[in-house]
């Protein structure tokens, strides 16, 4: 008690009145010139939410429409036609393919080319003008359960109606044929089938970008860059240098991700592990070239992060990890097919869920090399050599 | 590969003309300078001078804008890559990593100049300067003097041929800069030439070279004597009582360039030796001062060198 008193004594620089709100206001001011001395940052302030709201708010769809989908048609026939039509008038389907056999149908619904398949079997008009009720096949990839599941569900409701008007077979009191829905992958429908492996590739999108994001701003900031740009060291070999470590790291954690989805949520894996292991490894070290180009386009770590969220939302949203990909509008779609996840996405599931064989994963793989070269080229040629 | 092109064989840096703006300002203007292999090249001046920038043009770190030359007979503007093999340069800010250990460090370092046996060369270069007994300690936690003497290994541990240090002295204590000093006399004895970037006077006198550098331009080089004598200024010395006033009194009188206090006596110079002599005869009858003809200091000169280039580009 006393020390304190002669301490208040002997202070001559007396606590100025609002001492709390000038210190803070004094932190305020500075913290505001900082940010304003940031241009970049301060473009993305006003660019991510706008930018963001835009682009998800026109894109995303929940119950989506015109999913592609491959007819496979048997026989030549007016009431086939009629079909096929009644179909697309619901605006569920939109017929993208037309295959000749059983076996090029399973392979676009396993490549994931398509979602849907319709069958007219052979003898179809024939079979319903004796009033057989013959079978009308809808075979879905019901891996993404939204995707699948409004289409299936308004298939019978629709699909009567515009018959009805289409059809000269009187008005009948049910329809003339059963149609066959076949959801396939999933088939109860289990959305943490489709959301496992799909997490398998958003946690990796992450955690990779950011590993990498922050790397070339790193040395930058603690003054090591100089020493770094002063040895005998190329910009490949930086780049290299700073990649494969988290190759390793990326893999430990993706093995991480799916054993437990196995385990714990009793995802299978029908395809070959082996393959699974390739993708996934390709799928990181695009993800790091990405992160690694970030890093040499901007200039601090908070612009590194912001550009890593930038990518990251889209990422998520664009992908068909939350809303079904076919259900986006086409500039959506293209939008998607430059983010890595988007194709990583289509192999995790389909090796997965669909026991899918590379033949299957062509374009895909292929993207994910393209955009990693790309990205990889983008952060040689960025990669500051000299300190001008 | 070691071998020096045979054309500039005893010359180790030969540049010609070098200019380098940032932003509109000019920061190095027209800069030419010869360093000899083996010399120990001091380059001075006060901050902000392109003292730095000429160091990292030199090594291939900024391009430069106009001028050319070479750099232990490499191009500066086309063989950067082979200029960088050679050369040790030590940053004015500590730029090893600050999160690895002091082997850990200069392992890095001499795997990345592809030495075989890297550990060998580090544990043999933690011996030279004398980090062991540290060599598992952080490099951020060690103190000015070793981070100083760790960059400096880390620098020399490529047996580079020439060795470009950016105020390395800077912040530390007279002991560690003097052990410095006599490591660089060492290696320069041993054939590798250095060209180190000070403030301090007594280190610009341990060269046997030197240069000074304001606002961007060479004003002048040699050694120290050469430096002293080509300034032609007079000075003198006095001491006695209230040299405050006479300082103030002397100030800006015809003849006198500066009037420094050094310690307990002042120094006045000047350019114009009679004129000096004329204002300064009033003053040297008085009693109570005692004046006496001196040689003027390097400082002297670089003062005056700084003050009149002030004039000329500010």
């Amino acid at each position: 008690m006393s020390a304190t008193d002669t301490v208040h004594a002997a202070g001559e620089a007396r606590e100025p009145s609002f001492g709390f709100w000038r210190r803070s206001y004094a932190m305020l001011v500075k913290e505001f010139i900082q940010l304003r001395r940031d241009r970049v940052s301060f473009a993305m302030i006003v660019m991510i939410p706008v930018m963001q709201l835009l682009l998800f708010g026109y894109a995303i769809n929940t119950t989506p429409r015109h999913l592609p989908t491959a007819v496979l048609i048997q026989e030549d026939s007016d009431l086939a036609r009629s079909v096929l039509k009644a179909l697309e008038n619901t605006s569920y389907f939109r017929f993208t393919r037309e295959v000749h056999s059983v076996a090029e149908f399973d392979d676009l619904l396993q490549s994931g080319k398509v979602l849907f398949g319709v069958e007219i079997p052979r003898g179809f008009e024939r079979a319903v003008r004796r009033g057989d009720r013959p079978a009308l096949l809808v075979a879905a990839d019901a891996t993404d359960p939204v995707a699948a599941g409004s289409a299936l569900g308004a298939l019978g409701m629709v699909m009567q109606t515009a018959l009805a008007h289409d059809l000269h077979i009187g008005d009948p009191p049910a329809m003339p044929f059963e149609i066959r829905a076949h959801a396939r992958y999933n088939p109860a429908a289990e959305s943490r089938l489709n959301i496992v492996p799909g997490l398998v590739g958003t946690i990796l999108t992450m955690t990779m970008l950011i590993f990498t994001a922050l790397s070339v701003t790193r040395e930058v900031e603690r003054g090591t860059m100089e020493n770094l740009l002063s040895m005998p060291i190329k910009p490949v070999e930086v780049m290299f240098g700073k990649i494969i470590p988290y190759v390793i790291v990326g893999f430990i954690q993706a093995s991480l991700i799916v054993s437990i989805g196995v385990l714990l949520f009793g995802v299978p894996i029908l395809g070959s592990v082996l393959l699974l292991a390739a993708l996934t490894t390709l799928f990181i070290t695009t993800n790091l070239s990405i992160g690694y180009t970030f890093s040499t386009l901007v200039q601090n770590q908070l612009q590194a992060m912001q550009m890593s969220m930038m990518f990251f939302l889209p990422s998520i949203l664009l992908s068909g990890f939350m809303f079904p990909f076919a259900g986006m509008p086409v500039w959506a779609q293209y939008l998607g097919e430059g983010l890595p996840l988007t194709h990583y996405i289509r192999i995790v599931r389909a090796i997965m869920l669909k026991g899918a064989e590379p033949s299957n994963l062509q374009y895909d793989t292929i993207a994910l090399f393209v955009l990693m070269l790309v990205a990889m080229t983008i952060a040689v040629t960025r990669f500051r050599r000299t300190l001008d | 590969m070691n071998a020096a092109p045979a054309s500039t064989p005893d010359i180790a840096i030969n540049v010609e003309g070098l200019s380098k703006s940032f932003g509109g300002r000019e920061v190095v203007h027209d800069l030419s300078m010869q360093v000899k292999r083996g010399s120990i090249y001091g380059f001075l001046g006060p901050n902000g001078s392109g003292k730095t920038t000429t160091i990292r043009m030199l090594c291939g770190l900024l391009t430069p804008d106009a001028g050319e030359g070479t750099c232990l007979g490499y191009d500066i503007r086309r063989d950067a890559d082979k200029i960088k093999r050679q050369v040790g340069y030590m940053t004015q800010r500590f730029s090893l990593y600050q999160d690895l250990s002091v082997r850990e460090n200069l392992e890095f370092v001499a795997r990345l100049y592809g030495l075989r046996d890297a550990r060998g060369a580090a544990r043999e270069m933690i011996q030279r300067i004398g980090l062991n007994g540290r060599e598992e300690q952080l490099a951020g936690e060690l103190s000015g003097g070793w981070k100083q003497r760790l960059a400096l290994g880390a620098c020399t541990l490529p047996n580079p041929r020439l060795l470009l240090l950016d105020e390395p002295t800077a912040g530390v204590d007279p002991k560690a800069r003097r052990d410095f000093w006599n490591e660089i006399h060492a290696l320069a004895a041993e054939g590798l030439t250095v060209l180190v970037s000070t403030h301090y006077m007594d280190e610009a006198e341990r060269c046997h070279e030197i240069a000074y550098i304001a606002y961007g331009h060479l004003l002048a080089h040699g050694t120290v004597d050469e430096v002293i004598a080509k300034s032609a200024l007079s000075t003198w010395t006095v001491s006695g009582d209230d040299l405050n006033g006479l300082a103030a009194e002397l100030a800006g009188k015809p003849g006198i360039d500066m009037v420094a206090p050094f310690g307990t006596s002042l120094h006045v110079s000047g350019r114009d030796k009679s004129a000096l002599e004329a204002t300064i005869a009033p003053y040297r009858d008085k009693s109570g001062w005692r004046w006496e003809a001196s040689e003027p200091s390097l400082e002297d000169v670089f003062i005056d060198l700084m003050n009149r280039s002030k004039d000329n580009f500010q």
